[in-house]
């Protein structure tokens, strides 16, 4: 009697444990397709704007369902500074990761050098591949195989406040000089800042970068180029910018303050994309559209440079649906998805054909964009590129403190680089 | 003091070392295990699955890290299977190599500096408030109950939120602390945007966390000293220091050698107020060794899982370290612990 008391709460005991341990198996049900017919779940991780973008990309994607009546959409929005860890997580686990991710241009040779992503090419995923803008399709191929569809492109420009541009009598500013000098006469005048410095996020450095003739890498010679004396003399315009008060930033917390900065008339200006727009008009200083001004960069000494970015739809090698996965991508980055995003949304389509159409064709910001977007700065699409931003975040965050000096920063970050791409000079 | 599970396992981990070191048996240790499996093989039984889930949830992780920290594991190089893609792990052993690296180079002695700072100065000013709100809140003050548990409250709200109630007040520009110096006409205070002030900042943080576990830990111990003892020296005409001095201090040792020890490891290991509040900034500013690891591990790209576990093996050599040291200084002075 006793062993058997002791063995049944053994068993319990052991039972229960497993039963913990099991844990839950969720993300997309198996899905057969003997039929013909596409059927299951696809889970997608958008990445886009809460509370502007994400409920275009919601509406469209769940409308999936009208195509495939027996395939669900499950919609998922992460944080776009959380995904590229969060999807790492999952993927290399293998459980919970979504089906489709919306793969900023950076990750995606990264991801798929990782072997997290499905080659795409000979699949539904592709469709008109001549159609898509060759610098959107650029950034999806890898090792001679495609493992993304261009979702959106994008690149950066100045978004203005014509408001205050107008009370304090002053144009747009066209170079780095210029910019401060607005920047004072806006402070004089108004007695507002003149630019939002977004300084936790390495990305909105760039065009400082490319305006002084520098670069993070190049990747034809395999050098590293950060630490040259124009990724200095970047670092030190940046500095400048903030010491003379021509421009506030923060440590932490930017876009959100960089949007309400904006979006509240406290700043004048800000540097930003086509994601920022939905969000900006939101904003009580631009309940008439028309108030938002946008122009090119400004340019530093060496001339005028924005990043191309954008996003791509891939699909995740374990997904456990792959047809239907594919023929989601398909229909998110189709002529017809992305004119309905470009309408509302004003981001870029990846489509030659989708620009052909009224609606796009007649978008202010669009027809701003579309032509910044072909001059911009293209980068290198190595599977480090979505590293390259880590080691460039600490030290501008540090130059901009004062922690640092604009030499130490850039030579900081060329260390970093160097260690990161082995046998690069 | 929000208690977090990997602090909570280094106090058992370290814990486990002390006992070991006491509990050694008599006798040739074959027989006297096979005489106790026979004897005992019911209680063996029962702790099974105990054992089990510990060695699995602890031990498994453990012995993992202290692995890997000798590899040089990292994102590209360990094994993956995801769906078609099957790819085997390809790290190799390097020995000392992650250790040396670690202990010669700048950073890891440069966040270490930083987190002693940032654990003696925690520690201190909670133990010091703590003490002080103790002894206001033993005595017979009118509301008594109500102050204690609204003293309680940052100890009840989960550390997470809290921690974003403080990011919130601190924002620079939109923050609420801000707005109050702006309404009383002062400049606005770079408090999480400025090196030095975040580091003020995350050691207010924690403190204010940190104090409802000191207070009611020392109130109970307050409340174990007899009242007697007070009386006694009062009619001998100590007066309140002296009171304080030599009956309250020492009354408490026992309580408070235990809430420092604890408090340390905690701190020092005190993961969500630095990652929530700052993220190890500005630059590096605030980054403390467990949030450093972190970063290695899961921020960075490709992932160093060595130069993360390399961290986390020398946290805990550091945290026994000091456990040991701590333990040894109690004993000399007569302390039974």
């Amino acid at each position: 009697m006793r062993r058997g008391i002791a063995a049944t709460a053994l068993v319990a005991a052991l039972g229960v444990t497993l039963a913990a341990c099991g844990g839950s198996d969720s993300g997309s049900d198996g899905a057969s397709k003997g039929s013909g017919e596409l059927s299951g779940t696809v889970t997608w991780w958008d990445t886009s704007t809460v509370g502007s973008e994400d409920k275009v990309f919601k509406k469209l994607a769940e409308d999936f369902t009208k195509k495939h009546p027996k395939v669900t959409v499950k919609y998922v929005n992460v944080p776009f500074g959380e995904a590229q860890n969060k999807f790492k997580n999952a993927a290399q686990s293998g459980s919970g990761a979504p089906d489709v991710i919306r793969s900023e241009v950076a990750w995606t040779p990264e991801f798929a050098d990782l072997g997290y992503l499905a080659p795409l090419d000979g699949t539904a995923a592709l469709k008109d591949q001549g159609d898509f803008l060759e610098q959107a399709a650029a950034s999806t191929k890898y090792n001679g195989k495609t493992y993304a569809v261009p979702q959106v492109i994008d690149s950066m420009g100045i978004f203005y406040n014509k408001k205050i541009f107008k009370e304090a009598g002053v144009e747009v500013p066209t170079s780095i000089a210029d910019l401060k000098t607005v920047s004072a006469t806006i402070k004089e005048k108004t007695g507002k800042t003149g630019l939002y410095l977004r300084g936790d996020d390495p990305y909105w450095f760039l065009s400082f970068l490319y305006g002084e003739g520098g670069d993070m890498v190049d990747a034809d010679s395999k050098k590293v180029t950060f630490d040259d004396p124009a990724g200095v003399k970047a670092f030190k315009t940046v500095k400048d910018l903030v010491d003379s008060k021509a421009a506030i930033t923060d440590a932490t917390n930017g876009w959100d303050n960089m949007q309400a900065a904006f979006k509240d008339g406290k700043v004048a200006m800000m540097i930003n994309g086509p994601w920022a727009v939905a969000d900006t008009y939101a904003g009580k200083e631009f309940a008439d559209k028309a108030n938002l001004g946008i122009a090119p960069v400004p340019a530093g000494s060496a001339g005028q440079g924005a990043p191309q970015g954008g996003h791509n739809l891939a699909v995740y090698a374990g997904s456990k649906n792959l047809d239907a996965s594919y023929a989601f991508a398909e229909y998110m980055t189709s002529a017809e998805s992305q004119a309905t995003v470009a309408q509302e949304l004003s981001l870029l389509p990846t489509r030659q054909s989708s620009y052909l159409q009224k609606e796009v064709a007649k978008n202010e910001m669009i027809a701003f964009f579309k032509p910044v977007v072909e001059k911009a700065v293209q980068r290198p699409w190595i599977p480090e590129g979505g590293s390259l931003f880590e080691p460039v975040k600490v030290e501008y965050t540090k130059v901009l403190t004062g922690q640092t000096t604009p030499e130490a920063g850039a030579k900081a970050v060329g260390d970093a680089y160097r260690k990161l791409l082995k046998d690069w000079k | 003091m929000a208690v977090d599970t990997p602090s909570q396992s280094v106090a058992k981990a370290a814990g486990e070392h002390v006992a070991r070191g006491r509990s050694r048996g008599t006798g040739t240790p074959r027989r006297a295990a096979k005489r106790s499996l026979a004897t005992h093989w019911y209680a063996w039984a029962m702790i099974a699955p105990v054992v089990i889930v510990i060695g699995v949830i602890i031990g498994y992780p453990l012995v993992r890290g202290i692995y890997l920290s000798f590899t040089d594991a990292n994102e590209r190089n360990v094994a993956r299977s995801i769906g078609v893609n099957e790819i085997p792990a390809t790290y190799e052993f390097v020995g000392l190599e992650n250790y040396t690296d670690a202990l010669t180079g700048s950073q890891f002695l440069g966040t270490l500096g930083w987190t002693v700072v940032w654990t003696v100065s925690c520690v201190a000013l909670t133990f010091v408030l703590g003490l002080a709100l103790a002894n206001i809140l033993n005595r017979k003050i009118a509301g008594r109950s109500v102050y204690r548990m609204m003293l309680i409250l940052p100890w009840a709200v989960p550390g997470f939120v809290s921690v974003f109630a403080w990011r919130f007040l601190y924002d620079e520009r939109r923050g609420l602390l801000n707005q109050i110096l702006s309404g009383v006409g002062l400049d606005a205070v770079p408090w999480l945007n400025d090196p030095l002030m975040a580091k003020f900042a995350v050691i207010a943080v924690n403190v204010w966390l940190g104090i409802p576990f000191m207070m009611v830990a020392l109130l109970g111990g307050l409340q174990s000293i007899p009242g007697e003892l007070y009386e006694a020296a009062e009619m001998d005409g100590a007066n309140a220091w002296q009171r304080f001095r030599n009956i309250t201090m020492p009354g408490l040792r026992s309580v408070s050698t235990t809430v420092l020890l604890l408090s340390t490891i905690w701190t020092f290991n005190m993961f969500p107020v630095i990652f929530l509040l700052t993220r190890g900034g500005p630059g590096e500013a605030t980054q403390i060794l467990v949030t450093q690891a972190y970063k290695f591990s899961f921020e960075i790209s490709p992932r160093d899982f060595a130069q993360s576990s390399t961290w986390g093996v020398l946290i805990l050599v550091l945290l026994m370290i000091f456990a040991a040291i701590y333990q040894r200084v109690l004993r000399k002075q007569g302390e039974v612990w």
